[in-house]
C-alpha cells in the first residue's frame, strides 16, 4: 500500500460490491417514529445560534433550521458519492448542509488540531476508545439526547456502548466491518477441508494442508496493525471479553500468565503462516489468497476488496475458533465508523438533527445503495443488497455478546504503536517474548 | 575515529577559501574602529540598525523563540489540547526516553543515526569521488553517464523509498530479491535482524537496505559537487604532476584532492545534514522495525493520534537539536578559529 499505515483500515474506506436480500422495516418509518419522542436532553445551556431549538432540552427532529456544516473525510470516490446523496436527502428542509471535504489521512493525522478549532459542526470519527482522548478533553459535546430520544430504538446495545464514554454518548455509529478467518470456498472444497470449531480442529486442518502442499495462513504485517488482529482473535477466545478491555486500559499485565498463553497459542500456529510477514504488505498476502496458494486468513471483510468481482462468491470466512469453553465466539471484532458534534457547533439543533438522521436505517440505506462494500448498524437497513459474507458478518455483529473494536481502536494510540512493534519483535523472533512483554508492560505503565 | 578524521581535515581545508574574505572584513571592521562613530550619519545608523535588527527580529521570532519554546515544553507532560491540562513534569520525559521504558527506541534511533552519518561518508561520499574522477577524464559517453548517475538526485528520498520498496526490495517480485535471492523470497524491509548485535543494539539488515537507497540518490549529488570541482582544477598542475613523474594515485592524492578543499568542507556539511535530517525514506516505508531515526521519533509523538504527550516528542526534538547545535558549534568555532589564526 502507497503511504504510510499504522492503522487498520477504516469501514468507510473499504467496499467491495455485493447482493443478498433479506428486508426488514423501512427506514423512513423509524425516522418518523424518531421525530414523536421526545427526551431529556442536556444541553440547557445550549447556544445556538440561529437555530430552531427553542431551549427546552429535548431533542426533536424537524424542529432546526439554518446552515449546519459537516466535514468529510469520505475522500474515495464512492463513498464521497454515497454521503453526498445521504446528506441530499436530508429531510429537514429548512436546514442547508454544507459539505466540507478534507483528505483522508490529513484529518486523520490531523484531528487533535481539527477539533480543537473546528471548522464543522459534524465530523466523522471512530467508535470506543478512540472517542475517549477527544471526549475526555472536551472537545466533542455529549448526544446523550440524541440517543434517548431517538437512536436507542434503531442501534443495538453493543452499538450503544461503543459510542459511549464515561456514561454519555459520543457517537453516531454509520458504518463497520467485522474479523474472522477468511477462506476461499474453491479451495477448501479442492482438498476437502471444512471450518474448523475449535483449536484442535484447527491445528488439525494446518497440518493437513501443509501435508498438502498448501500454506494454511497468509500473513503480512507491514505498518504493523494486521497482527494486532490475530492477537487479539486469540486473547479474547482465551481470556475473553473483560480481559481485553482490561489490558487494553493498562489494568491487566502484559507479563500476566493470561497474556503470555496468548503468545503460546499464536507460537503454535505461527510455523502455520506465511514467512517473513513484516515485510509484506496485506494486499499481498491477500492475493495469496485469492490466488488460491494459501488456504485462509486471518483479516478484516475488507480482503474481499482485492477479489474479482466475479469470484467474490467464492469467498467465506469463519469466526475465529474456540479456545476457552467459557467465552466460547461470545465476542466479534468489528471496527465501527461513525458521526460525532463538535463540543461547540455553530449550529446545534441543526448538527444534533445530521447525527441522528445518520443513524437512521433510511440514510444508512442510501449510502450502501452506493457504497456497498460495508455494513450498517441500524435496525431496520435494507440487506437484502447484502452478499453473503456482509450478511454472515451482520449477522454475527448483531447477535454477539460483546464486540470490540480492534487494538489500535481499543487503547491509546500511542501505546498501540508500541504494541505493533512489539508483534513485529515477537513474529521476528517468537522465543524472544519474554523479553518483549517486560518491555511492552514498561510501556504500557509509562503510557496507560 | 574515523569520522574524526575527516571533520579535522576540513578545518585546515576551509582555510584558503575564508582567508581572503575574512582579510578584507577585518581591514573594514579595523577602518570602522578607528573612524568610530563619527563616520556614520543619521540616516546611515537607521538603516544599519535596520538591517540589523529585522534580520534579527525575524530569526529569533521564527527560530529561537518556537526552540525554546521546544524545551520548554519538553520538561512538561501535555496532550496537546488545552493548555490547562499542561502539568509540569520536570525531567520525567527526558528519564522515560533515556533511562525509561523509551530507552531502547531512543539509542537505537542514535545509533542509527550514527550509522547514517558512517555510511555516507564511506559508501556515497567515496563512491561519488571515484565516479567523478572517471568522469572528469573525458571518457567517452560520458555525459550520458553523467547524467544517468545524477537523475536520481531530482527526486525526493520519499520518491526515492517508493522506487525501492516496489521494484527492488519487493519480497517476491524485486529486482534485488531476483539478483541475489537465489530463487528465494528475501525480506529484505522486513528483515530486522541485527547484521552485528552489542547488547541488543546494532545494524538491523532492514536498515542496511534503507541505506542502499539512499546512496542510491546521494552518490549522484556527491559527484557532480566533486566533478564540478575537478572541473576547475587548473589543468597545467595535472600536467606538470605527471611531468614529476606521479603515477595516477599520487596525482589524485597529492595534487588533486588538496585543490578539492573547498568541495569536501561542502561535502562535510551536507553529510552530517543529511544524516541529521534523515526522515522521509524512513517515514514513507512505514518505518519498519529497527529503522528508527530521532526525526521520526519526533514526529510519531507530536503529531497524529499517537501524540499523547507532546512533552515526550519535544524531549526527542530537544535530543535532535543537542546534536544538531553540537555540529552547528563546532563547525562555527573551527571555521572562526581558522579564520583568526589566518589573519
Amino acid at each position: 500500500m502507497s503511504g504510510r499505515v499504522q492503522r487498520s483500515p477504516n469501514p468507510s474506506r473499504v467496499g467491495f460490491p455485493l447482493t443478498r436480500r433479506k428486508f426488514l422495516v423501512g427506514g423512513a418509518s423509524a425516522v418518523g417514529a424518531a421525530a414523536v419522542l421526545a427526551a431529556c436532553g442536556s444541553d440547557d445551556e445550549s447556544t445556538d445560534t440561529g437555530a430552531g431549538d427553542d431551549g427546552s432540552g429535548a431533542f426533536e427532529m424537524g424542529t432546526a433550521s439554518g446552515t449546519v456544516r459537516v466535514g468529510s473525510n469520505y475522500s474515495d470516490a464512492k463513498p464521497n458519492e454515497a454521503l453526498k446523496a445521504v446528506l441530499d436527502s436530508f429531510p429537514n428542509e429548512n436546514v442547508t448542509i454544507e459539505l466540507n471535504e478534507v483528505d483522508h489521512n490529513t484529518y486523520q493525522e490531523q484531528i487533535v488540531a481539527y477539533m480543537q478549532d473546528p471548522p464543522d459542526d459534524v465530523a466523522p470519527w471512530f467508535a470506543a476508545y478512540r472517542l475517549v482522548p477527544l471526549a475526555s478533553a472536551g472537545l466533542l459535546m455529549d448526544i446523550s439526547d440524541v440517543w434517548t430520544g431517538m437512536l436507542d430504538d434503531v442501534l443495538s446495545g453493543g452499538f450503544k456502548q461503543a459510542s459511549t464514554y464515561d456514561g454519555k454518548q459520543y457517537l453516531v455509529p454509520w458504518t463497520f466491518y467485522s474479523w474472522g478467518i477468511h477462506y476461499r470456498k474453491s479451495v477448501w472444497d479442492s482438498v476437502g477441508a471444512t471450518p474448523p470449531e475449535d483449536w484442535d480442529g484447527l491445528l488439525a486442518l494446518c497440518n493437513e494442508l501443509q501435508g498438502q502442499g498448501i500454506t494454511p495462513f497468509a500473513s503480512g504485517n507491514d505498518g504493523r496493525w494486521p497482527a494486532m488482529g490475530t492477537f487479539d482473535q486469540i486473547n479474547f477466545r482465551l481470556n475473553g471479553y473483560q480481559y481485553h478491555v482490561d489490558l487494553m486500559a493498562g489494568n491487566e499485565s502484559w507479563t500476566d500468565d493470561r497474556t503470555k498463553e496468548v503468545f503460546a497459542r499464536w507460537a503454535e500456529i505461527l510455523p502455520f503462516h506465511q514467512e517473513n510477514p513484516n515485510g509484506r504488505e496485506w494486499q499481498d498476502a491477500g492475493q495469496a489468497l485469492v490466488d488460491g496458494e494459501v488456504a485462509m486468513m486471518t483479516i478484516g471483510n475488507f480482503v474481499g476488496d482485492l477479489f474479482p468481482a466475479e469470484e467474490l462468491d467464492d469467498l467465506d470466512f469463519f469466526p475465529f475458533p474456540t479456545l476457552n469453553d467459557e467465552h466460547g465466539q461470545d465476542t466479534v471484532e468489528a471496527p465501527i465508523d461513525g458521526w460525532v458534534v463538535v463540543a461547540e457547533p455553530a449550529n446545534e439543533a441543526a448538527a444534533k438533527e445530521v447525527v441522528a438522521y445518520m443513524g437512521t436505517a433510511d440514510a444508512q440505506n442510501t449510502y450502501l445503495s452506493i457504497a456497498p462494500g460495508v455494513q450498517a448498524p441500524a435496525e431496520g437497513v435494507d440487506t437484502s443488497a447484502y452478499n453473503a459474507l456482509q450478511q454472515k458478518s451482520a449477522e454475527l455483529v448483531q447477535n454477539a455478546a460483546n464486540v470490540t473494536q480492534f487494538l489500535d481502536r481499543d487503547t491509546l494510540p500511542a501505546f498501540a504503536n508500541e504494541a505493533g512493534q512489539a508483534f513485529a519483535d515477537f513474529l521476528n523472533d517468537p522465543s524472544g517474548i519474554d523479553a518483549i512483554l517486560e518491555d511492552l508492560q514498561s510501556k504500557a505503565e509509562a503510557l496507560l | 575515529m574515523t569520522t574524526a578524521a575527516e571533520p579535522s581535515s576540513t578545518e585546515e581545508q576551509a582555510e584558503p577559501t575564508t582567508a581572503g574574505s575574512d582579510d578584507q572584513a577585518s581591514t573594514q571592521e579595523a577602518g570602522g574602529q578607528r573612524g568610530g562613530r563619527s563616520q556614520f550619519v543619521g540616516s546611515d545608523r537607521r538603516v544599519f540598525l535596520a538591517m540589523l535588527l529585522i534580520p534579527t527580529t525575524i530569526h529569533v521570532l521564527i527560530v529561537w523563540i518556537p526552540t525554546v519554546l521546544s524545551i520548554v515544553l519538553s520538561l512538561t507532560k501535555w496532550n496537546g489540547i488545552q493548555f490547562s491540562d499542561l502539568e509540569w513534569a520536570s525531567f520525567e520525559n527526558y528519564d522515560q526516553i533515556i533511562l525509561g521504558a523509551f530507552q531502547q527506541d531512543f539509542f537505537q534511533a542514535i545509533l542509527n543515526n550514527v550509522w547514517l552519518l558512517l555510511f555516507l561518508f564511506f559508501g556515497p561520499t567515496l563512491l561519488g569521488m571515484f565516479l567523478a574522477y572517471l568522469l572528469d577524464k573525458s571518457i567517452r559517453g560520458g555525459r550520458i553517464y553523467q547524467s544517468v548517475f545524477y537523475t536520481p538526485v531530482v527526486l525526493s528520498l520519499a520518491v526515492v523509498g517508493f522506487i525501492w520498496q516496489n521494484i527492488m526490495y519487493d519480497q517476491e517480485f524485486g529486482l534485488a530479491t531476483w539478483a541475489f535471492g537465489g530463487g528465494e523470497n528475501v525480506a529484505w524491509l522486513g528483515n530486522q535482524e541485527f547484521l552485528f548485535d552489542f547488547g541488543g543494539y546494532g545494524l538491523s539488515k532492514n536498515f542496511l537496505a534503507i541505506l542502499v537507497a539512499m546512496a542510491w540518490r546521494h552518490t549522484g549529488y556527491i559527484m557532480v559537487l566533486y566533478l564540478a570541482g575537478l572541473k576547475s582544477v587548473d589543468a597545467s598542475l595535472k600536467e606538470s604532476a605527471s611531468l614529476d613523474g606521479c603515477n595516477e594515485w599520487q596525482t589524485f592524492r597529492h595534487v588533486l584532492f588538496p585543490t578539492l578543499k573547498p568541495i569536501n568542507v561542502i561535502v562535510v556539511v551536507i553529510t552530517v545534514i543529511e544524516a541529521l535530517r534523515a526522515f522521509d525514506i524512513v517515514y514513507v516505508l512505514n518505518t519498519p522495525r529497527n529503522t528508527e531515526l530521532l526525526s521520526i521519533l519526533t514526529t510519531d509523538n507530536l503529531i497524529g493520534e499517537g501524540a499523547d504527550n507532546i512533552g515526550r516528542g519535544s524531549a526527542y526534538a530537544t535530543m535532535l537539536f543537542l546534536l544538531c547545535i553540537g555540529f552547528v558549534l563546532w563547525y562555527v568555532t573551527n571555521h572562526y578559529r581558522n579564520q583568526e589564526a589566518s589573519v
